[in-house]
């Protein structure tokens, strides 16, 4: 891969750090009237997830790093990888481990896109959709007439994933939910 | 896709813009301080081994010629203050390559003035009148810092003192960078990474922050002194406000030679790091030698000024076309 100088550091960029991929979330020009130069940069640890600040030497460089995003629906799961397929007519296919799905793992459901994030070719992550509809498939009794407000109740989802959701919902329907905070947002 | 030929700032605040750029002259004006324009190319450039000088070449009565763009106006106010102008200002275009950013714009506005006659303390106090002057509210009355007392507070480590090996390693630490990218670096690079990162930010948050008492080798074209602790310092000072870095201001050096020995060292230093040399600007050479005046001057980056006048939150914000929208 190219090296990338912190002139050419642009939010998105791909960056090898420390033995992990990395994009640049922000990158700022720090300089003293009278003296060195320096870049405070915001970098996203692909493989974590976590958001840390360096600092570098204006005119250091880093290694770019091979990270593609490509869409890919998800198929099933032997137990052991996750396995999903490229959208894309190729019909090709990727296993993914349980530590690279991570919490999108509540969030699964067939013939779905999902975005997998490739490094070497090997998947690190998967971003669901924002939003995604599941069905409902255990829940106490919903409450006639309780429309509006009043009060939630959890509700656990064909996807495995437990959510709040009104007093009013029932098993057996669908709902859209927001996979970035875990709400609630409406019926499908 | 769709060229971006819009301006960065809008109209309201280039109308804001105008009325505050008025208003620094009346502020001159009432103080009978003449403004002047002086060129933006010259023969002689920056030796300061920070900056990064533009340059271009240009057709003269002596042939094709190098010329450089300023990177402030100082040299040629100086050359005038030496002809006898008395004290004078200037809203002067200034250019420094690679300076592309929040608050940086590789060709920015430069608000320089110069007192003959003023002590460093009264430029402080009218640099901060000025200030205040432009400010929507009121931002606190100035606080002055010694510099080493802000790496007391804020560091816990002596700029002066402290041994270049743990200078390192704190620098390292406070400004999340490897221990490896400081290992050639030098006291400097450590102070100014750790003033950059660490203090600068905690400034003039709730005043005007003045910072006095810069390490002697920061002296640019300061005169140095002997502080209150026997440590050479520069006579300089610093205005912060926000976190930002918002006026510089020297006691200035008015002695040729001192002033030949330190651009001669800059450049022995530019090639030892590997960097251009500078022409050295020998009509300010020969205007030191016939005789400047005692006195003192400050540069201030008046589009940052706007900028936190008017509450925006990058510099673009207040220019017409930024660099990269040109």
């Amino acid at each position: 891969m190219a090296n990338y100088s912190t002139n050419e550091f642009k939010a998105g960029l791909k960056v090898m750090l420390d033995g992990d991929p990395c994009a640049i979330v922000e990158n700022e020009l720090v300089k003293p009237g009278k003296g060195q130069a320096f870049n405070r940069v915001k970098l996203r640890n692909l493989m974590t997830g976590r958001v840390g600040e360096k600092t570098f030497k204006s005119g250091d460089s880093l290694e770019g790093a091979d990270v593609m995003d490509l869409e890919m629906e998800y198929l099933y799961t032997d137990g052991d990888m996750w396995h999903f397929m490229k959208t894309d007519g190729s019909f090709e296919q990727y296993a993914v481990e349980k530590k690279a799905l991570g919490d999108t793992v509540k969030w699964l459901k067939e013939q779905v896109p999902y975005i997998i994030t490739l490094w070497d070719d090997k998947a690190i992550s998967v971003t669901p959709p924002n939003f995604i509809e599941l069905e409902v498939v255990e829940t106490d009794p919903g409450l006639k007439g309780d429309t509006a407000q009043g009060g939630s109740k959890p509700a656990t989802l064909s996807s495995g994933a437990v959510v709040r959701v009104p007093l009013f919902i029932n098993q057996g329907e669908v709902l859209k939910i927001d996979t970035r905070s875990g709400d609630y947002v409406s019926r499908a | 896709m769709a060229i971006d030929w819009q301006p960065s700032a809008s109209f309201e605040t280039l109308r804001e813009r105008a009325r505050l750029m008025a208003k620094v002259r009346a502020f001159f004006a009432q103080r009978d301080v003449l403004e002047v324009e002086t060129p933006v190319l010259g023969q002689g450039g920056s030796t300061d081994i920070h900056l990064v000088s533009l340059h271009t070449l240009a057709r003269t009565d002596k042939g094709q010629r190098r010329l450089w763009l300023q990177t402030s106006p100082e040299f040629h106010m100086k050359r005038l203050l030496a002809a006898g102008s008395g004290p004078i200002f200037q809203l002067a275009r200034s250019f420094r390559d690679g300076e592309i950013g929040a608050r940086h714009n590789i060709e920015f506005t430069m608000l320089e003035w110069y007192r003959p006659q003023f002590t460093l303390d009264q430029l402080i106090d009218e640099t901060a009148t000025l200030i205040m002057s432009l400010l929507p509210s009121f931002p606190g009355p100035p606080v002055h810092y010694r510099y080493r007392e802000l790496f007391h507070t804020y560091v816990e480590v002596d700029p002066f003192t402290t041994s270049l090996d743990r200078l390192r390693a704190i620098a390292a630490e406070r400004a999340q960078m490897s221990a490896q990218s400081l290992a050639d670096e030098g006291r400097e690079t450590c102070l100014d990474l750790l003033m950059s990162v660490v203090i600068e930010p905690q400034l003039g948050q709730q005043e005007l922050s003045v910072v006095v008492d810069y390490p002697a080798s920061q002296a640019a074209l300061a005169r140095r002194h002997q502080d209150a602790d026997g440590e050479w310092v520069a006579s300089r000072f610093e205005v912060y406000l926000n976190g930002i870095e918002l006026a510089n201001g020297y006691d200035e050096l008015t002695d040729a030679a001192e002033q030949r020995t330190r651009f001669a060292e800059d450049n022995a230093e530019r090639r030892r790091l590997g960097l251009p040399e500078v022409d050295v600007d020998e009509r300010l050479l020969a205007a030191l030698e016939h005789g400047m005046p005692e006195g003192a001057g400050v540069a201030l980056g008046i589009d940052r000024l706007i900028q936190l006048a008017l509450g925006k939150a990058r510099l673009e914000d207040v220019l017409t076309f930024s660099t990269p929208s040109c």
